[in-house]
């Protein structure tokens, strides 16, 4: 039954994409608010990844409920970087903050690595070869996990966003920074508590990540690059659009995993990003600056 | 004979909203015509119509007879206008020689005669001495001087200078004024100037076209514009004639 | 440039003619290191140092250039001199490509670097799957390890290869001067400082930004022929990484963006340190992979914090080198 097969690489493919999505909404948050692109963002989510496997082998504590601690601990680390280091370069041409993540990458990414050696690691919950059956769907227990949680956190960040003090201030920042200052918002607070929720969420990304695949520091470069993709053709700035984007490249892979060679399927991502760059340079859902 | 600069039927709405509405007026040969209104009026976006910074909806731009409606900018420079910035654009980390000799370089093609006319350009503004500095470290008075120096160094037959005397002091508006003056009549440059200081307008300019949300309100003589009902009640309130 | 940097200079170029003559094969070939990365350097300062465009994916020129160099001499016996011009003409095309692509569409910033990186990750899994090179097996040039020193194949010892990286560097640096000082030169700065600007006194754009793009691919893929006959082996997993496009950027940002002699400066400073750091890595017995790269982490963000400017700009006006601060050349 081919079509049962499609039907669920598809499904597989967009809970995986929801956890994209999730990681390139912490992309979009910092970018929207801060206007820094967060270069460091697939170091942050292996660091959040190893977060995860470290309390599991210490605890056996499960990746889902790892993600609060996880989240306490890049918040913290968002805020004091945005606080010590981005700050002074928020009025900077764009290419000193490209330059300035990048060395905050390199360094995290080495730091990863000296601290757990290349080999990959992974988290292995009881559940791990559990399905969940839905119809003609068979999906895997943990995958359905991961995209819950990723769910369940962006309904989350949308809620903080719209609804409390804090948020409707780091909105009003992202849409008029001078008069958001005039009115006496705390410009630097704000951005440095953005950037902590960046960071937050993206740990979270990485902690329900550990339930999908095996983290290894190296993969880090190429989570960076996958929240690019997806913040762009989700359209940057659009909170709705980095969850549409991930779920879009999601099963993009997994269609082009299946259909293709496995080590040709970034190659059908960066197809979708060079033709949404030419047809629709603004994203899926991005305003036409 | 037909005018030097020729503007019909000009509009151009953004997401909607009319910013310049059937706009037209024309600018003699060896004339210095002044663009007015109050803020908002629709003055920079003409201007901006005019360079090619974006084609218009509708209407028709001719320099000496020939459309040049939807060029881009460098064509429409090329064809012979040159223009200053409201808010004034040096190339920051360049000198100020430099700035102007990449002005220059729109008509010569080699950099030794281009840069011979840059240091007169210079001469003439009175900014020779300060042209091996970075434009970055300039005042705000020697930044305008500057706009204009980089613009007159393409050598336009039409110069649009868009508010090169707001911010200054009234010693240096009265600087500028003469410069622009001596520039109109020992060369016969002719200039449409959008400007908010009404002592220039009326010292500099032949006629005055008043814009007003968009649209053309009056033109004429400067004492007649001054004295135009219409005019006035479009300034009251926001300006002091 | 006053008296004392032209000097200086002169005594730099004699210095490094010399070095094959006093110092053993392994300085030698640090050196023809350091030279290469100053050369390719100065290619990505066209772009990003003059013209304001941000890539992010020269690699990908670099691995043009030494995949087509190689093919041709592999497959067909092509020599570098004569494949150079294949691999530039590749090169040039898959840059005004992207550019075309990117200038046509507006496509600006952050996401034209994206594009070009985008780019490199394409070509880098689509040669690791191209078969006619090797695919992800490598590509390999036959050394022939009775010949002598042989410039027209570029096959030969170390010292053949130092004086090749020697010339290239020099030839980039000369070439670099008089671009910046040529018509295209001042409308490149004129774009890099304002766009609407150079618009508006007669610089065509898209023109302007797609000569940057050709000039510094063009140069780049010359890089990418030396590398190719320089090791002889070529992955694309190695080539084409984002890695190597960072690398690439480096000498350039740390000597100083824009400057003439930043590139070469961030080289001399990087590559040395760098080997310093595994050899004192190598002698503390313990194998810490990752140290080095921390360290070239942490220097980039030092150098943007405390030198933004590069290096170059700052000891120049040190040593009064040149005239005011950041100025190569005051004709």
């Amino acid at each position: 039954m081919p079509l049962d097969v499609y039907l669920n690489i598809v499904a597989s493919g967009l809970l995986t994409g929801l956890v994209y999505g999730l990681a390139a909404l912490g992309l979009s948050v910092i970018f929207g608010v801060v206007r820094v692109v967060n270069f460091a963002h697939g170091e942050m989510m292996v660091a959040g990844m190893y977060g995860a496997v470290l309390l599991f082998a210490a605890f056996g504590l499960d990746p889902v409920l790892s993600a609060p601690l996880v989240a306490a601990v890049l918040f913290a680390f968002g805020y004091a970087l945005q606080r010590g280091l981005v700050n002074r370069f928020v009025e900077r041409p764009e290419h000193m903050q490209f330059i300035l993540l990048l060395g905050v990458a390199t360094i995290l990414l080495n730091a990863l690595l000296m601290i757990f050696g290349p080999d990959s690691r992974g988290v292995h919950v009881d559940y791990a070869f559990d399905a969940v059956e839905i119809g003609p769907l068979m999906l895997d227990a943990v995958r359905v996990h991961a995209g819950i949680g990723a769910v369940v956190v962006a309904a989350a960040l949308f809620a903080f966003f719209r609804y409390s003090r804090t948020g409707k201030a780091i909105r009003a920042c992202a849409d008029n920074p001078l008069g958001a200052r005039v009115v006496g918002l705390n410009l630097d607070g704000l951005y440095a508590f953005t950037f902590g929720i960046g960071a937050a969420v993206v740990g979270i990304a990485g902690t329900l990540m550990t339930l999908i695949v095996e983290v290894r520091p190296q993969a880090a470069p190429e989570y960076t690059l996958l929240s690019f993709i997806i913040v762009i053709v989700g359209g940057l700035g659009s909170l709705p659009g980095a969850l549409l984007g991930g779920v879009l490249i999601g099963v993009t892979e997994a269609l082009a995993g299946f259909l293709l060679v496995p080590s040709m399927k970034t190659l059908v991502s960066y197809a979708v990003l060079i033709l949404i760059l030419l047809l629709r340079p603004q994203g899926l859902l991005g305003r036409r600056s | 004979m037909t005018a030097l600069l020729e503007v019909e039927g000009l509009s151009k709405r953004f997401r909607g909203l009319k910013a310049v509405s059937d706009v037209g007026f024309a600018v003699p040969q060896g004339a210095i015509v002044a663009l007015i209104g109050p803020n908002g009026a629709g003055k920079t976006t003409t201007f901006n119509l005019i360079a090619g910074v974006f084609p218009p909806d509708e209407g028709s731009v001719r320099l000496q007879g020939r459309s040049i409606a939807g060029l881009k900018p460098h064509r429409v420079c090329a064809a012979g206008i040159g223009r200053t910035f409201q808010i004034v654009k040096p190339f920051g980390n360049l000198t100020v020689e430099e700035n102007v000799v990449v002005g220059a370089l729109a008509r010569e093609s080699a950099v030794e005669p281009a840069r011979r006319l840059a240091r007169a350009v210079l001469a003439r503004l009175g900014l020779a001495d300060q042209a091996s500095r970075p434009a970055r470290s300039l005042t705000l008075p020697d930044r305008k001087r500057l706009e204009v120096a980089r613009a007159l160094a393409t050598r336009p037959t039409l110069l649009l200078l868009d508010e090169v005397l707001a911010g200054l002091r009234p010693t240096e508006v009265d600087r500028m004024v003469e410069v622009l003056r001596d520039l109109n009549r020992s060369e016969g440059l002719t200039i449409l100037m959008i400007e908010h200081v009404m002592r220039a307008v009326m010292a500099l300019s032949d006629h005055v076209v008043v814009l007003d949300h968009g649209e053309k309100i009056a033109e004429g003589k400067p004492d007649a514009i001054a004295a135009d009902p219409r005019v006035i009640r479009s300034y009251l309130g926001t300006e002091a004639l | 440039m006053t008296r004392r940097g032209a000097l200086l200079f002169v005594l730099f170029v004699a210095a490094l003619l010399a070095v094959p003559l006093v110092a053993d094969r392994y300085v030698v070939s640090v050196l023809t290191t350091v030279l290469w990365f100053a050369y390719v350097g100065q290619a990505w300062n066209v772009m990003m140092g003059f013209s304001g465009l941000l890539s992010l994916g020269h690699a990908l020129y670099v691995g043009l250039g030494a995949y087509v160099s190689a093919a041709l001499f592999v497959h067909f016996g092509i020599g570098p001199w004569l494949g150079l011009w294949a691999a530039m003409a590749v090169a040039v095309a898959a840059g005004a490509f992207i550019g075309f692509l990117g200038f046509r569409f507006g496509v600006r910033g952050v996401h034209f670097a994206l594009l070009t990186i985008a780019f490199a990750e394409v070509a880098r899994i689509a040669f690791d799957h191209l078969a006619w090179t090797g695919g992800s097996g490598g590509f390999f040039i036959p050394v022939d390890a009775a010949g002598g020193d042989d410039l027209l194949n570029l096959r030969g010892s170390p010292t053949l290869f130092y004086y090749v990286a020697l010339g290239l560097t020099l030839g980039a640096l000369a070439l670099a001067r008089v671009l910046l000082h040529s018509r295209l030169g001042y409308r490149w700065l004129a774009v890099r400082e304002d766009a609407e600007a150079a618009e508006a006194v007669g610089v065509n754009l898209f023109a302007a930004r797609m000569w940057a793009v050709m000039v510094s691919a063009a140069l780049t893929a010359v890089g990418g022929v030396f590398q190719a006959f320089y090791f002889n082996t070529l992955f694309p997993e190695q080539v084409f990484a984002m890695g190597r496009s960072i690398e690439i950027i480096l000498p350039a940002i740390v000597g100083g963006i824009g400057t003439l002699f930043g590139p070469i400066l961030g080289a001399f400073i990087l590559t040395p340190l760098g080997e310093g750091l595994t050899h004192a890595i190598a002698l503390t017995g313990v194998d810490v992979p990752g140290l080095k790269l921390l360290f070239y982490g942490t220097a980039l963000v030092v150098i943007v914090v405390f030198l933004p400017d590069g290096v170059w700009p700052w000891l120049a006006a040190r040593l009064r080198l040149t005239r005011r601060p950041g100025e190569d050349d005051p004709s």
